[in-house]
């Protein structure tokens, strides 16, 4: 038998003294039936929160000009979904840091092209009127030039968007068809079609809500009913929850970064966050091998308190 | 809100939340409450007396 | 022989595991004396929680992801799982201070500390795809957020969070599944090797 120098952070002391009578079942028995009773009382008292998820049709009921501008921005291509990049389009600048930039290499694996999804084909499959197949025709007949053409006269147009007798009216004479696709696309998404439209393109059953939720995350409603809630990012959103219940609270180090430089700032800042969050999860899984580290419990002491019955023998 | 078993919530916490906001920290009055509950508790479970240990003699 | 039945798979595996857990390891009767703190239940607690959790997980399986909407019954089963939850994450963590407090890897315990922080990162993985499959505004919020921090690291081509049926997949079978191993692996760790003997300011040598 070797004998090698005794490291307090790592090796522990050979106990030689007393053992207790102990219980293990009962231990187990009397915690369950504690926190089955607490839980039961928490759900009665505070029970817990259930806001409606919204639709497209509740959206563009309640604010007509946000969806029609949200629309119109998805056709154009100038969203955010639009222009995000992968996993959805080669359309944006991944997120990076250095040479690190795994969205980049991964690349688009959910192909998700804002104007044929969430406008032309939804309204594609309406039943056929006139002036929207005529309108669809054009559009898609149209060289890229043309519609880019189009795109920018109703950007510059599109803050004086205004929505007056269930009509989108955009002033502008140089925006093509859009005008008609977005007044179409406007009418089927107060009457509920187009939340249909967008879950059902893969077939009857759907499980899968990747479009409405990125059309929906591109207007400025969905973001100002979280902001009354108190859910963004820039409010610690992720911690909190709808009303006034506590929320993921052991999220406050990971939503915490979101609100201090470089991180909040910088353009890769989720990339950043989770680069951040991941090293520092690494610190903790490997406390046990990480000198230094696993010497604070020694110096903070703090065992003192919890072994107090043992010391004092 | 859904009927039929009466087991609404006694305390009704669906209104709008109250929050603190102290230099870049913002926090929900729900999650303090929670986080200063885990602090008292850790702190309470090292302070308080534990039961029945005391003058009892090793069974092995 | 016996030697010839010695040597097949099935004797061996069962007499290392009786080597290393014989029964009064596994289910003590006993613990020694410096086991005297209320720091001491809330790993219990833990454990506690998460048969809460998977119980009333289980009812709300019962009758569909959308039961609760509709029904008191199930709204009130659907409050037992988040408060459930807010239980084993406060239980969780004050176990976690109070090992780190104890150095609780000492001794050769250092993979009962890892598979205990692990079970932590996947219960946070877990009850995430929870709250993004409630169907309610939370849950469509909470999806469109976090996606882009899980884009930025490439995972969201894989792991789509505004994919109700795969997050409720990974919620209710996936995530519970390594949830359970890896606490059942923890508990057979600690069962294995005891808890941590106090740090003993005279020891200089230990024998290896």
């Amino acid at each position: 038998m070797t004998k090698k120098a005794f490291r307090p952070d790592v090796d522990a002391p050979e106990y030689k003294g007393a053992y207790v009578p102990y219980d293990i079942i009962k231990e187990g028995a009397i915690a369950v039936l504690v926190v089955f009773i607490l839980t039961a009382a928490l759900a009665l008292v505070f029970s817990s929160p259930d806001e409606k998820a919204i639709t497209i049709k509740t959206w563009s009921n309640a604010d007509a000009v946000d969806f029609a501008q949200t629309a119109g921005d998805e056709l154009a291509g100038t969203s955010a979904v639009a222009g995000y990049g992968a996993p959805y389009n080669s359309n944006g600048t991944s997120q990076h840091w250095g040479f690190l930039s795994p969205e980049k290499w991964v690349g688009v694996h959910i192909p998700i092209n804002t104007s044929q999804d969430f406008v032309i084909d939804p309204l594609s499959a309406q039943p056929a009127q006139p002036a929207l197949t005529a309108a669809l025709n054009q559009w898609k007949s149209a060289s890229s030039t043309v519609q880019t053409a189009w795109a920018d006269a109703f950007n510059k147009a599109e803050p004086n968007l205004t929505f007056v007798n269930n009509r989108v009216i955009i002033p502008t004479k140089a925006a093509g068809p859009i005008p008609v696709l977005l007044n179409y696309e406007t009418q089927m998404a107060r009457s509920g079609a187009l939340d249909q439209a967008l879950v059902t393109q893969n077939g009857f059953y759907t499980t899968n809500y990747t479009k409405p939720l990125l059309f929906l995350s591109d207007g400025t409603y969905f973001a100002g009913l979280a902001n009354k809630q108190h859910l963004l990012g820039s409010q610690w959103g992720m911690m909190n929850e709808t009303g006034q219940y506590p929320g993921q609270a052991w999220l406050w180090l990971y939503t915490f970064w979101y609100q201090v430089k470089p991180w909040s700032t910088s353009a890769s800042g989720d990339f950043l966050v989770w680069g951040t969050m991941m090293i520092l999860t690494a610190l903790m899984v490997l406390v046990p091998f990480i000198p230094g580290l696993r010497s604070i419990p020694r110096k903070i002491k703090i065992y003192r308190i919890i072994w107090r019955e043992h010391y004092t023998q | 809100m859904a009927q039929g078993w009466g087991l609404g919530a006694l305390i009704n916490l669906d209104h709008y939340g109250h929050y603190i906001q102290w230099h870049v920290i913002q926090i929900s009055v729900g999650n303090l409450i929670v986080m200063v509950l885990m602090v008292a508790t850790f702190v309470a479970a090292l302070l308080a007396p534990f039961p029945g240990r005391r003058n009892r003699k090793g069974a092995k | 022989m016996s030697t010839d039945i010695d040597r097949q798979w099935t004797s061996r595996i069962r007499h290392n595991v009786v080597d290393k857990l014989p029964p009064d390891k596994l289910l003590p009767d006993t613990q020694p004396a410096y086991v005297a703190s209320w720091i001491y239940v809330f790993g219990v607690t833990t454990i506690a929680a998460l048969g809460v959790v998977i119980l009333t997980g289980i009812i709300l399986a019962l009758d569909g992801p959308q039961w609760w909407h509709s029904s008191s019954l199930g709204h009130f089963v659907n409050s037992m799982h988040l408060w459930s939850v807010e239980i084993f994450f406060f239980a969780m963590v004050v176990h976690l201070w109070g090992k780190f407090s104890m150095a609780a890897w000492r001794g050769g315990r250092s993979l009962t500390w890892v598979t205990g922080a692990v079970t932590f990162m996947a219960s946070i993985l877990a009850g995430f795809t929870g709250y993004v499959s409630q169907t309610n505004f939370d849950s469509q919020w909470i999806a469109t957020q976090a996606k882009d921090g899980i884009n930025s690291t490439g995972g969201g081509a894989f792991f789509n969070v505004l994919n109700l049926g795969q997050m409720l997949m990974w919620h209710i079978v996936l995530l519970p599944l390594a949830a359970v191993v890896l606490t059942a692996l923890h508990v057979i760790m600690v069962r294995v090797k005891g808890v941590v003997p106090p740090f003993e300011d005279a020891t200089t040598e230990v024998s290896a």
